[in-house]
């Protein structure tokens, strides 16, 4: 019967209108302008509104969808809004980097005939909708339970955590690293993929809810864990520090000036404004020829960055071919909009220098697919006598990162897999050690904002539970990463 | 943010900061650095923690007028507040009694080597410290050094204090002399870690040099610190900042110290121009 209905329903979505490519490559700017109100209206209205809606069971916190978009549909933007924020937090930042196409909109019943509703477009446009028209509410505060919980590491992962456990009535003290709060979503997501104004207002919103926010607060090393749960009076900690260290290539030259891991380009650029340097203090290398290495979000991230601080040529080198790269299609698309050159199947072998420290080239090898490895994927096997050489000035490594073992090694009873991850139940963020949660990238390894986020959310309901019944169960860690 | 409480001009170039933080100071130890960023355009640069009082809760600092941030940096005075400031970063030094040592600091280098010196003597060691600089002025905390040290020997290149040489010399002549020097410390400028290396290798005396590579979050996240030692790359913020001299690739750390050498020159002129000041 829904498919009967699905045909009297446009079968494109309507489409958010953009910058044009060759001019936003030059520019920091956000690339897609948003729905008018009227345009999300007519999106909203091709939701089939199904008896039984699977597009909520890909939502990793599972979002009423159905729910908010009738109320679009129904002009009731605001409402939208808060329908959302009943289960995420900040659907500002979702709308704009979560991987909707192998979420919810995967599952959305349109996508049998025609192109799926734009879940992720309409959640963007209710809550900067209500964000525009300071509508933003403070809900009230709840009766005090005289807990403390300590949540580090103000990523997306702590941000949802802190802001549902303050939602309960608990004390919670927010602990940063950096100077500035949000993780990823500060030093990790350009500007022109996630506005930091954004950021900031999500991330003022769990401050005025009552989270005592602290940056310049390194965990490990200002106060250990122990510490924090003994002497500064905290009954739960919960660890959501993120993904650690970069990883390098491993191949020869690699130290050589120019060649930054994307954590480094992007948290120069993003974080540190290196692209309005000299205003800002930071530097940054402005290459001519850029080669960013990787095919995720971080790399697309990285090669955008590279172009609109004015490279002529940015190649991005992956080993595998375009359908294993684990970037968001969007992403993907810009990408492609703005001129990256892709050079699929290539894998580097050794960076070359100048003879004076700087990086002059990099050798890189053909590849082929062979048989399918244990990622599922079909694994990259180098053709013999293919190599070739490329002239770059800027070399950028994006192939992921291991955990951080600043705040780990200092933690007496919590267990770590061979990596360095933290050892936790997925369910609850328990790990080995009593009063301990921890969930995101720092179990997991590297993954999205809205995983991150749902673990967050899992072990703010844990940590309620623990409070109250002191109960602790260490029968579900499982080590993965 | 973070008042200055103390400021003294140690010579022309070189400022000594004592800023009020009380939980860095709390968990600072010798070897520890920490990060700054003065203000909201400013850039995060690490500097050496060169003492610290629990009982005030301040960090001690001294930073040498380089480029733009330092610059800056020295224009700010006591009640004046700094707007980030993050520590204790790196490992600390490992102090045990290991019987007779040698500290030498070079330049701005000086001041980290006093509370290592200080643990080393409070641990049971037998320390002698060499201090070195261009000239005379660019000396300080002899005092200080002396109080930590069972022999203090001074350095400079131009002879206007103490003796007329660089830290090698007189550092040969107590390795020659002295063959139970179970431990060399050495900070300062890239090059003179370097050869002091070279010297003490001559006497298969064990040495720790203190890495200042460039870094931005300083916690491990971005890798732009890395060094080279015993062939492998490693994180100067998270691995070190000290590492085996004698493993230490100082020629790559010298050229990666040198990476933004025009952006600091850019940066440096605008500042002039701003500030009026030359």
């Amino acid at each position: 019967m829904e498919d009967k209905r699905a045909e009297k329903k446009p079968k494109n979505r309507v489409r958010m209108r953009e910058q044009e490519p060759l001019a936003r490559a030059k520019n920091f700017m956000e690339v897609p302008y948003g729905y008018t109100p009227e345009e999300a209206k007519k999106e909203a209205s091709r939701c089939l509104s199904c008896l039984k809606p699977s597009c909520r069971s890909g939502c990793p916190v599972s979002v009423d969808i159905p729910s908010f978009i009738k109320l679009i549909n129904e002009g009731r933007f605001i409402e939208a809004a808060w329908k959302i924020k009943e289960d995420n937090a900040m659907p500002a930042v979702c709308g704009r980097v979560c991987p909707q196409e192998i979420q919810c909109e995967s599952l959305c019943i349109l996508g049998k005939k025609g192109e799926t509703v734009a879940i992720g477009n309409l959640e963007r446009f209710v809550a900067d909708y209500e964000r525009d028209n300071s509508a933003v509410e403070i809900p009230e505060k709840p009766k005090p339970t005289g807990r403390k919980v300590a949540v580090i590491g103000s990523g997306p992962g702590g941000l949802s955590c802190a802001a549902d456990l303050i939602k309960s009535g608990h004390e919670v003290t927010l602990f940063e690293a950096l100077h500035k709060a949000g993780g990823v979503l500060v030093y990790g997501i350009p500007e022109f993929r996630l506005p930091k104004e954004i950021v900031e207002k999500e991330v003022d919103y769990i401050r005025r809810l009552g989270v005592d926010l602290v940056a310049n607060a390194l965990i490990g090393k200002l106060f250990t864990i122990d510490e924090l749960l003994t002497e500064r009076g905290y009954d739960a900690c919960f660890i959501a520090t993120g993904a650690g260290l970069p990883d390098f290539l491993g191949i020869p030259g690699e130290n050589l000036n120019g060649i930054y891991s994307a954590n480094e380009f992007l948290t120069r650029a993003n974080l540190m404004k290196a692209y309005l340097f000299p205003e800002y203090d930071t530097p940054i290398k402005r290459g001519r020829k850029v080669a960013v290495f990787g095919g995720g979000n971080v790399a697309m991230d990285a090669a955008r960055v590279a172009l609109r601080l004015g490279a002529e040529k940015v190649y991005l080198i992956y080993r595998r071919s375009e359908s294993e790269m684990p970037a968001r299609k969007a992403e993907i698309h810009h990408a492609h909009e703005e001129g990256i050159d892709f050079m699929l199947l290539r894998n580097p072998l050794r960076f070359i220098d100048d003879g004076k420290g700087n990086i002059a080239a990099v050798e890189c090898i053909k590849m082929e697919l062979g048989e399918p490895d244990e990622s599922g994927r079909r694994k990259p096997i180098p053709v013999k006598g293919s190599e070739f050489s490329l002239e770059i000035d800027v070399a950028i490594p994006a192939i992921g990162t291991r955990p951080n073992p600043l705040l780990t090694r200092n933690v007496p009873g919590l267990l770590l897999n061979k990596k360095g991850y933290i050892i936790a139940d997925y369910e609850t963020g328990m790990t080995s050690k009593q009063g301990v949660f921890a969930g995101g990238d720092i179990i997991t390894g590297s993954a999205t904002v809205i995983l991150a986020m749902g673990a967050g959310r899992r072990a703010a309901k844990a940590i309620n539970d623990y409070l109250k019944w002191k109960y602790w169960d260490t029968t579900k860690l499982q080590g993965s990463g | 943010m973070f008042k200055i409480l103390r400021k003294e001009e140690l010579s022309d170039l070189v400022i000594l900061f004592e800023i009020e933080t009380r939980d860095i100071a709390r968990k600072a130890r010798a070897g520890n650095f920490f990060v700054l960023r003065i203000n909201e355009q400013g850039e995060r640069i690490p500097l050496t923690i060169a003492d610290f009082d629990r009982d005030r809760g301040t960090i001690t600092t001294v930073f040498q007028k380089m480029g733009k941030t330092t610059h800056h940096l020295g224009t700010l005075n006591e009640g004046d507040y700094i707007m980030d400031v993050i520590g204790p970063l790196g490992m600390h030094s490992h102090i045990e009694n290991f019987g007779k040592v040698i500290c030498v600091g070079g330049g701005v280098g000086i001041a980290p080597t006093f509370p290592i010196a200080r643990a080393l003597k409070e641990a049971g060691n037998t320390v002698i410290s060499i201090t070195g600089a261009r000239t005379r002025e660019l000396i300080f905390w002899e005092d200080k050094m002396r109080s930590v040290s069972d022999e203090l020997i001074i350095v400079t290149d131009d002879g206007s204090y103490g003796q007329k040489a660089v830290v090698t010399t007189p550092l040969d002549v107590i390795l020659r002399e002295n063959k139970d020097i179970r431990l060399v410390y050495a900070i300062g400028p890239a090059i003179m870690m370097k050869f002091v290396c070279v010297t003490t290798e001559k006497y298969n005396a064990k040495t720790v040099v203190s890495l200042n590579s460039i870094m931005v979050d300083a916690t491990g996240m971005c890798g732009a610190c890395r060094v080279e030692v015993g062939g492998e790359t490693r994180f100067a913020c998270v691995d070190g900042p000290e590492f085996d001299g004698h493993k230490v690739d100082f020629n790559l750390l010298m050229s990666r110290q040198r990476m933004y050498t025009e952006e600091e020159k850019v940066a440096m002129e605008l500042y002039r121009e701003k500030s009026g000041n030359n």
